[in-house]
């Protein structure tokens, strides 16, 4: 298991690139190596799939563009078999592929033309997200900005003062909180939240985040830790 | 002769050459002509096809006869033939000419016998010489042969010399416009020789009829008349020669000859002198008839007969006028002086002289009137009757309706006028009885008389004439009560009484029958101008055509329909106006023929005559754009050439409109494509201009960091990277706007609404935007209450985004951007009204108008111009306002007013709440 690259005596984690453009393959294996990742390349889906059993990558770098197999395809393939998180690039206005890959298991997205700062976010994001195996919740405690989270004791407090919510936007918000940085569909959410079969009550949803934000945030149309994704989902802030 | 006198006229060389051109499509024509059956034409024509095919002409026989001759049966062996058309009537066989077959096979050269031949009814045309017609149209070359006697202008002759009336005639015209004629001449004695030996065969006629036909006498002339047709013709060809090259030499008269057509049996016989007289002169000639009141009485068949004519004196090249008058000698006189004819040609009077003496007659009235016209009298003949009636037999086959007997209810005028005398004669006994003298009396008569003329026409005015003179000696004459006349004076009084009685009633009738006449032509008139009223104001090619119709229907009282093509080329009438009428001509083709050919077909006419209606094309500048069906009844003949030139001129009109209507579609869609096209070009200029300054930059920038980015500072280098980024990032906002513009354009964005809480969407915007307001402090005020709106949350983002950035953009750096929304109640719901506000130096006001239009930068801007025009139409598409407007204090605000439809879906209350 790789940690984010720079831990001394950890070895580099492993990006897998499938893209298909050789110039954006060329600028991210530059920008990805010289933050100390290891850079895998596949320009073909196939080749990719065949890459990621080979190499066993860290995280994968995936354009939803390819032009042998789909996107969303080599999504599912892969999560047939790795956990290993999977970072979807898209062309701005193709929200739904957006949205079908990420129900689908990758999870976060980035729209072209993107910022290598953005892109180093989500991948620390993410590896982080893969470190974390899923233990022991008890005891975790999710701390940002102002606001901290006891998952053990079931508390919310913003600048010390404790909220009170109700018992699903609690729910909520631990989902949310519990991938700070990546963002989840409106889909997961709701099944996390509200059951499986309810995937389509987008509306509810809707409502719920709202109240939720006016309760936790100071000015709701400039949320600072319920950020929303356009036609995706939602995000809990990282930092 | 001067020499410019010399020249040939240009005009004439023209007309020369647009005819040479109109005759390069076409096939050419032979025509083997004799004197009279068996001097061996169709031999001759099958020697010359021989000859044509060993040359390696593509030759086919479309119909030839053999007669029985062996030798002629030998000359046909070896080429191909087209199979007969075999047609059934009454109870025969009858073996045809295959036209559609000759047409499908396309030869070069095809043979077909017997040009002046009438084809069996149900056959595509009535005469053999227009399949002709229609193969020559096709470019196919046809030999073909012919008698003389079949000549329309020389049958009255013809008839006159052998004492046999041909049937089969052929027009004039289509012998003149034959390529080429041959004359195949066998001397008389020899014919006979033939005739002897049996290799002569005639058909169809009676061996009586051919004995006096093959008589020597008859030979002689015919074949003299067949000589000088063809001298005739030559002499033509080089006289036109002879014209095209020196007009001087040449000058053709300027006679015209005008002719007289009556409804008597001479007409044919008038017509086709008139005709002969106007080729010996080179002239134009007129054929004309009189409509008097008179005529407007006349039996069906009569009219028929004297539509008849005028069809003849068209077909021989007249051109046909229709006067009304009442006396028919003062009506031709001032019509020809009017169009300066030079020579009048009349049938001569017919009946006794002392008829002719005392009521007139017209040849003898013309001839009276001086005035330097020639009048030329042609006598009538023996067979004169026969010819008319020929020419009858030929107008019912052609399924002509001659106009029905006008039947007034007669006995009832009669007893009426017998009930007005009554009452006249009781108005004199009183006045009698009052001590009145007789004079007095025979004025009350008199009025009895006037008035019955007036209103019960001539017959009733002359029975009470009568009827008034025997009641006026009966009672008011001594000796009373009889009818004894004891002064011889009082006969005089009865003279003049009866033909002032008379002379009333003619005058009356005459008066109420023109207006009757000017009643029908003003209908006429008005219907041709309530016509061109109503299709000039109408548009919309389908409006159109119902306007049509019923005007149409109106004028004519009898079922109509305009057929027009569909989306496959096939007619059908308008949607709306099914015409059962015309379904049962619908397996002939008919109207599909009329389309193709531009001439009128159907009843009543020479092609498919056996069809139910009349079909007229709608020939436009361009050619025929639809058909005008008309289902003929017997007070509609179009037979009478005024009512088929009220048809064709209706017929024009309306396809001039329909004409004017296409033009004018086609002329709006040039001038949507026209802006269209200028759309294309402006983003096309706009497009290049903004890629090309970005790249520029990039590539300028890039290149030199590559060449020399060694030796440049660190600054510069950064600096020089920051430019190449924020050009991509202008690269990249031009691309995506233009492919926002494209897909709004193309209809493909359609709005995804859900109901989404608006601090969302502003909170998304504002996050994406982020960087770019860097500078502008931005501040939120949502009202509390807002209700959600059915967006597509994506769209909204982006207008927000653009109006941002715009804000950002135009105003100064540290200037504050607002943001604020509140509800709006209003008639039937809330609107939400999002206002964006900057404290820049807001919009110009000349400027503020156009700030929406696409390509529209404001002074000094960077950036498309398009990203406001998307956003109003994003806003736009949901039903929504965007304005622009300066605020009071300084600075612009663009305004969103979103309506909220309906309300959002019930949610499913939280049981922990």
């Amino acid at each position: 298991m790789s940690a984010a690259p720079g831990e001394p005596g950890v070895p580099p984690p492993t990006v897998l690139v499938i893209e298909d453009e050789a110039p954006i393959r060329a600028f991210l294996r530059t920008s990805l190596a010289g933050h100390g990742y290891r850079v895998v390349e596949a320009a073909r889906g196939e080749d990719g799939l065949v890459h990621a059993t080979t190499h066993v990558p860290d995280v994968v770098i995936l354009d939803l563009g390819l032009p042998d197999i789909d996107g969303l395809v080599v999504t599912r393939r892969l999560r047939e078999w790795s956990a290993a998180p999977i970072i979807v690039l898209s062309a701005r206005g193709q929200e739904q592929d957006k949205v079908a890959a990420l129900d689908a298991g990758a999870d976060d997205y980035l729209t072209k033309p993107f910022s290598v700062p953005e892109l180093l976010a989500r991948l620390r994001v993410a590896l982080r997200h893969a470190a974390r195996t899923g233990g022991d919740e008890r005891g975790s405690v999710v701390s940002v900005g102002e606001l901290l989270l006891d998952l053990g004791t079931r508390r919310v407090t913003l600048a010390g003062a404790e909220l009170r919510l109700t018992n699903l936007e609690y729910k909520l918000l631990v989902a949310l909180a519990r991938h700070p940085g990546r963002v989840l569909t409106h889909a997961q959410l709701l099944r996390e939240v509200w059951g499986p079969g309810s995937e389509s009550q987008v509306h509810t949803l809707r409502v719920f985040m709202s109240q939720l934000r006016h309760k936790l945030e100071a000015d709701p149309a400039r949320p600072r830790y319920l950020l929303t994704e356009q036609g995706v989902g939602y995000r809990f802030a990282a930092e | 002769m001067s020499d410019e006198a010399r020249r040939p006229d240009p005009d004439r060389l023209l007309a020369h050459i647009r005819k040479e051109e109109e005759r390069a499509g076409r096939g050419r024509l032979k025509v083997f002509f004799g004197a009279a059956a068996g001097v061996g034409k169709t031999y001759t024509m099958l020697e010359d096809a021989r000859r044509a095919a060993s040359a390696g002409h593509d030759v086919v026989v479309g119909y030839v006869e053999p007669h029985g001759r062996r030798e002629t049966e030998a000359l046909l062996t070896g080429l191909e033939q087209i199979s007969w058309r075999e047609v059934e009537h009454r109870g025969m066989r009858l073996r045809e000419f295959d036209v559609d077959a000759a047409l499908a096979r396309r030869p070069q050269l095809l043979l077909v016998d017997e040009l002046a031949h009438t084809n069996a009814p149900g056959s595509r045309h009535a005469k053999r010489w227009q399949d002709v017609e229609d193969l020559l149209a096709a470019g196919i070359d046809v030999s073909s042969t012919l008698n003389v006697q079949h000549l329309e202008s020389l049958n009255d002759i013809v008839a006159q010399v052998t004492g046999v009336v041909v049937r089969e005639t052929l027009p004039d015209d289509v012998f003149d416009r034959a390529d080429e004629v041959e004359l195949v001449d066998l001397t008389v004695p020899e014919l006979l020789e033939r005739l002897r030996e049996g290799k002569v065969y005639i058909a169809g006629q009676a061996e009586r009829a051919a004995e006096n036909f093959f008589r020597k006498p008859n030979l002689i002339a015919l074949r003299e008349l067949a000589l000088r047709r063809t001298a005739d013709r030559v002499n033509a060809d080089v006289q036109q020669e002879r014209e095209l090259r020196d007009p001087q030499g040449a000058w053709p008269t300027r006679e015209r000859v005008l002719v007289c057509v009556s409804q008597n049996a001479s007409a044919g016989r008038v017509i086709r002198a008139g005709r002969r007289l106007a080729r010996a002169l080179r002239a134009d000639w007129i054929a004309v008839t009189v409509e008097t009141p008179f005529m407007r009485r006349l039996r069906g068949g009569d009219r028929a007969a004297l539509a008849e004519h005028l069809r003849l004196a068209e077909g021989l090249g007249a051109e046909t006028v229709t006067l009304s008058g009442s006396d028919v000698a003062e009506e031709i006189w001032a019509y020809a002086r009017s169009r300066n004819v030079t020579q009048i040609v009349v049938g001569a009077p017919s009946g006794p002289r002392w008829l002719r003496m005392l009521v007139g007659s017209t040849s003898d009235e013309l001839m009276e009137q001086a005035g330097g016209i020639d009048v030329h009298v042609v006598q009538a003949g023996d067979d004169d009757e026969d010819d008319a009636e020929r020419r009858q037999a030929a107008a019912a086959a052609r399924g002509d309706a001659g106009a029905s007997d006008e039947d007034a209810p007669v006995g009832r005028s009669y007893r009426r006028a017998a009930l007005v005398v009554a009452a006249a004669s009781l108005a004199a006994a009183g006045m009698s009885w009052a001590g009145l003298v007789e004079t007095n009396l025979v004025m009350v008569y008199l009025l009895g008389v006037a008035f019955v003329a007036a209103r019960y026409g001539r017959g009733p005015a002359v029975a009470a004439s009568i009827a008034s003179v025997l009641l006026f000696d009966f009672l008011f004459v001594p000796p009373r009560l009889t009818f004894a006349v004891s002064d011889t004076e009082y006969l005089v009084t009865f003279a003049v009484m009866l033909g002032i009685g008379l002379l009333i009633a003619t005058l009356t009738v005459r008066v109420r029958e023109q207006a009757v006449a000017a009643r029908e032509r003003e209908r006429r008139t008005e219907a041709l101008f309530r016509m061109s009223r109503h299709l000039s104001s109408t548009a919309g090619t389908l409006t159109l055509l119902h306007v049509a119709l019923q005007q149409l229907a109106d004028v004519f009282g009898s079922d109509v329909s305009i057929l027009m093509p569909g989306a496959h080329g096939q007619l059908a009438p308008p949607p709306g106006a099914p015409a059962p009428f015309i379904e049962k001509d619908r397996w002939t083709g008919v109207a599909s023929w009329v389309f193709k050919h531009g001439r009128p077909a159907g009843r009543g006419t020479d092609t498919l005559p056996g069809s139910h209606a009349l079909y007229v094309p709608l020939v436009a500048s361009r050619g025929p754009i639809g058909v005008m069906a008309l289902s003929t009844h017997e007070r509609l003949s179009v037979r009478a050439p005024e009512q088929r030139q009220l048809v064709e001129t209706l017929a024009n009109q309306i396809a001039l409109a329909l004409e004017r209507d296409q033009l004018a579609h086609t002329a709006q869609r040039v001038l949507v494509e026209a802006e269209a096209e200028r759309t294309r070009s402006a983003l096309l200029s706009s497009v290049s201009h903004d890629l090309r300054t970005p790249l520029a930059v990039i590539s300028g920038a890039s290149g030199a960091l590559l060449a020399e980015g060694d030796a440049l500072d660190a600054e510069s280098r950064r600096a020089m990277l920051a430019s190449i980024h924020d050009e991509a990032d202008r690269l990249a906002r031009l691309v995506r706007n233009l492919l926002d513009m494209t897909r709004l354009e193309s209809g493909a964005l359609v709005p995804r609404r859900e109901w989404q809480p608006l601090e969302e969407i502003v909170g998304s915007a504002l996050r994406s935007v982020g960087a770019r307001l860097v500078d502008h402090p931005v501040s939120t005020s949502l009202a509390a209450d807002l209700p959600m709106l059915l967006v597509d949350g994506v769209l909204i983002e982006q207008v927000l985004i653009n109006l941002l950035e715009n804000a950002a953009r135009h105003t100064p750096a540290h200037t504050p951007i607002e943001i604020s929304a509140r509800a709006e109640p209003r008639a039937g719901g809330t609107d939400v009204v999002v206002e964006v506000a900057d404290r820049g130096p807001g919009i110009p006001p000349e400027v503020l108008p156009r700030v929406f239009e696409k390509f529209f930068r404001g002074p000094g801007a960077s950036g498309t111009g398009l990203g406001l025009a998307i956003s109003r139409a994003v806003v736009e598409a949901h039903g929504g306002s965007l304005e622009a407007d300066n605020r009071d204090s300084g600075g612009a605000v663009f305004r969103i007013r979103l309506p909220v439809m309906g309300e959002p879906p019930a949610v499913v209350p939280d049981p922990s709440a």
